[in-house]
């Protein structure tokens, strides 16, 4: 399977498998459900027994989504700078470099989807909660214009905690930025999927999130403007169980599909083939 | 949110002045001929004063100066500089939210598209306005009216005065995130000219999404910022409290409007008269008017199409990165 396929680029594991050999055992976050790594890796990171699905990487969603061997990063030489000279922006920049790779919050990549030119944006958690500073306005902003030079879907993986504030108002504007970009490739009738994951909330969501021409989210994200917790402190109450899911957005109007993991690429690739006046792959009829 | 106290303390000297000033031009009995020119001096004092006491704000007073509720809110500018004002409710959807308003008005006569933020001047008023924090049918009725201008070719002036987008159990069932998202998108688009003009505290999304024009002017003693100096305080350093945090916040935030020329985030600064909008609302919505004319005349010179690639390139500049 696709997913299998080993990463182009070095990426540090995360912390827990450092402590742990390879053939260890993972528990489920959500169910406490206990078996091999292995077992885990081979179901796309979703809980075999309680289907949860567990925050993975970027680069594991390159694998979900890009046909083997297509995948070619871009954008790789843009790095975050410190405009406002941020108290303890500079470290703490050089520590999520450490731990997430060099892409900031962003991999941006181009390739192919089941036979398809895609360009695709991933958000990666794992960098300073996917904070959204400058790069990856401009790293957004680089994609769309591939998409919209070649006329290729553009599709976006988000996850993120909102605006990286040590850019101050620079990683506000990057909402704007992200949104005048997506109005030209709306305006030449390119496709735009956005794909919502665990979480999305803040600037993320208040802009090229919520811009999708479908907008899928995968089962169980957290997604909204405010945090749960900035909620809870304002109303002064408990949020009702299961607010700001994804099945629950999907009741209130706000996203087109929920979608598990192992579905993802097939969906996206007939969404796009809908929008891209393309007829339906062989394969994706039955699923 | 925005309750701060009437007088803030750094004005305290202002305060005292005023008062001694007072109790001089109503002093009972015969008035001695030496207590004019002592009103006349101490007149000229108070003047020197709050010149000295404006030119050194710090950036947390600032933030204090722009959230006081003595200060100009939209309708005031409206009623000052506006004409013929016609105001427009609803979303056509769920509701007309107060936080926002809008409607037809003239400037110098000809047509424009009003669209703002509206805080209250007291509890009363706070309650109904939600202390000017938007839901998502008070962004949609923003669009809307925005829109409406789009079909006639008027251009749309809009007024930034929020603490924030309300976080609310509502606001997220009807979608915020999507209300913002959208108005950000369809503003980059408009056909017609848009200035945006942070009156008060540009506070984040919810600021934004009133703020995607060909001109963003600030007054000079608003603040505009991705996050509340004490949100980022709470944060980053666990204390959104204490007047150093929000102090040292409210520094690394680069919030001020002279900050923001310098990101050329904002275009232009409108001056404020002296002691701040506050002091005289007249001269504040004179200078503002000023300045919207200046900026209008120079856009209504540009088609559509021009003037649309403009403010796409400016905000697709947006940013500081290195390569
Ligand atoms: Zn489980």
């Amino acid at each position: 399977m696709a997913w299998f396929r080993k990463d182009k680029k070095p990426r540090s594991p995360r912390r827990e498998r450092l402590e742990i050999p390879a053939d260890a055992w993972e528990k489920c976050e959500s169910c406490g459900y206990t078996d091999i790594t292995e077992k885990f890796v081979r179901n796309l990171n979703v809980c075999p027994n309680c289907g949860f699905h567990r925050r993975i990487r970027a680069w594991d969603y390159a694998n979900i989504f890009l046909d083997e061997g297509t995948a070619e990063e871009t954008e790789v030489e843009i790095r975050s700078a410190d405009p406002l000279g941020f108290p303890e922006y500079a470290q703490r920049l050089k520590k999520a470099t450490a731990n997430a790779g060099e892409g900031d919050a962003i991999l941006t990549l181009t390739g192919q989807l089941g036979g398809s030119p895609i360009s695709l944006g991933i958000m990666d958690f794992a960098f300073m909660g996917g904070s959204m500073g400058s790069v990856v306005g401009e790293k957004i902003a680089r994609l769309g214009q591939r998409s919209l030079e070649k006329k290729h879907p553009l599709v976006i993986v988000c996850a993120s905690g909102g605006a990286r504030m040590q850019e101050g108002v620079l990683s506000l504007m990057q909402m704007a930025k992200a949104s005048a970009m997506l109005s030209q490739l709306a305006e030449r009738r390119v496709p735009y999927v956005s794909l919502l994951t665990n979480p999305t909330t803040g600037g993320v969501s208040a802009s090229f999130a919520m811009l999708g021409d479908a907008i899928i989210a995968e089962p169980g994200a957290v997604v909204g403007f405010a945090g749960p917790r900035v909620i809870k402190q304002t109303i002064g109450q408990d949020l009702p169980e299961g607010f700001q899911t994804a099945e629950f957005l999907l009741e209130h109007g706000i996203v087109d599909i929920v979608v598990p993991r192992h579905e993802l690429k097939p969906t996206v690739g007939r969404l796009l083939r809908h929008m891209s006046g393309k007829p339906a792959a062989t394969g994706w009829l039955s699923t | 949110m925005a309750t701060a106290a009437t007088t803030m303390d750094f004005e305290k000297p202002i305060a005292e002045l005023e008062r001694k000033i007072d109790e001089l031009k109503h002093a009972p009995g015969d008035r001695a001929v030496n207590v004019d020119d002592e009103i006349i001096s101490l007149e000229r004092k108070l003047s020197e004063l709050r010149g000295d006491i404006y030119k050194n704000l710090t950036p947390i007073q600032r933030v204090q100066v722009a959230r006081n509720v003595r200060r100009p809110f939209m309708l005031d500018y409206v009623a000052r500089i506006f004409t013929d004002f016609v105001e427009l409710h609803g979303d056509r959807a769920f509701r007309d939210d107060a936080a926002i308003v809008g409607g037809w008005a003239r400037l110098d006569g000809e047509t424009v598209m009003l669209v703002g933020h509206q805080r209250g001047h007291d509890t009363k008023e706070n309650l109904r306005r939600n202390f000017g924090m938007p839901h998502p049918e008070g962004y949609r009725k923003a669009l809307r009216l925005m829109k409406l201008a789009e079909k006639f070719h008027v251009p749309v002036l809009t007024f930034i005065d929020t603490p924030g987008a309300y976080p609310g159990l509502g606001a997220e069932e009807r979608g915020q995130s999507e209300a913002i998202a959208r108005n950000l998108l369809e503003m980059s688009q408009l056909q017609v000219p848009i200035i945006a003009t942070v009156i008060g505290e540009g506070g984040s999304g919810g600021a934004l999404a009133l703020g995607v024009a060909d001109r963003v002017l600030m007054m000079e003693n608003a603040v505009y910022s991705v996050i509340t100096v004490e949100g980022c305080a709470a944060i980053l350093w666990k204390d959104g409290k204490s007047p150093e945090m929000r102090d040292r916040a409210a520094n690394a935030l680069r919030i001020t409007s002279p900050d923001l020329l310098e990101m050329r985030v904002i275009d232009e600064i409108v001056p404020e008269p002296e002691g701040g909008a506050h002091a005289n609302h007249e001269a504040a919505a004179r200078s503002l008017a000023e300045v919207l004319n200046t900026n209008l005349e120079e856009l209504r010179k540009l088609r559509p199409e021009r003037l649309v690639r403009r403010r796409r390139q400016k905000y697709l500049r947006m940013g500081q990165w290195a390569e």
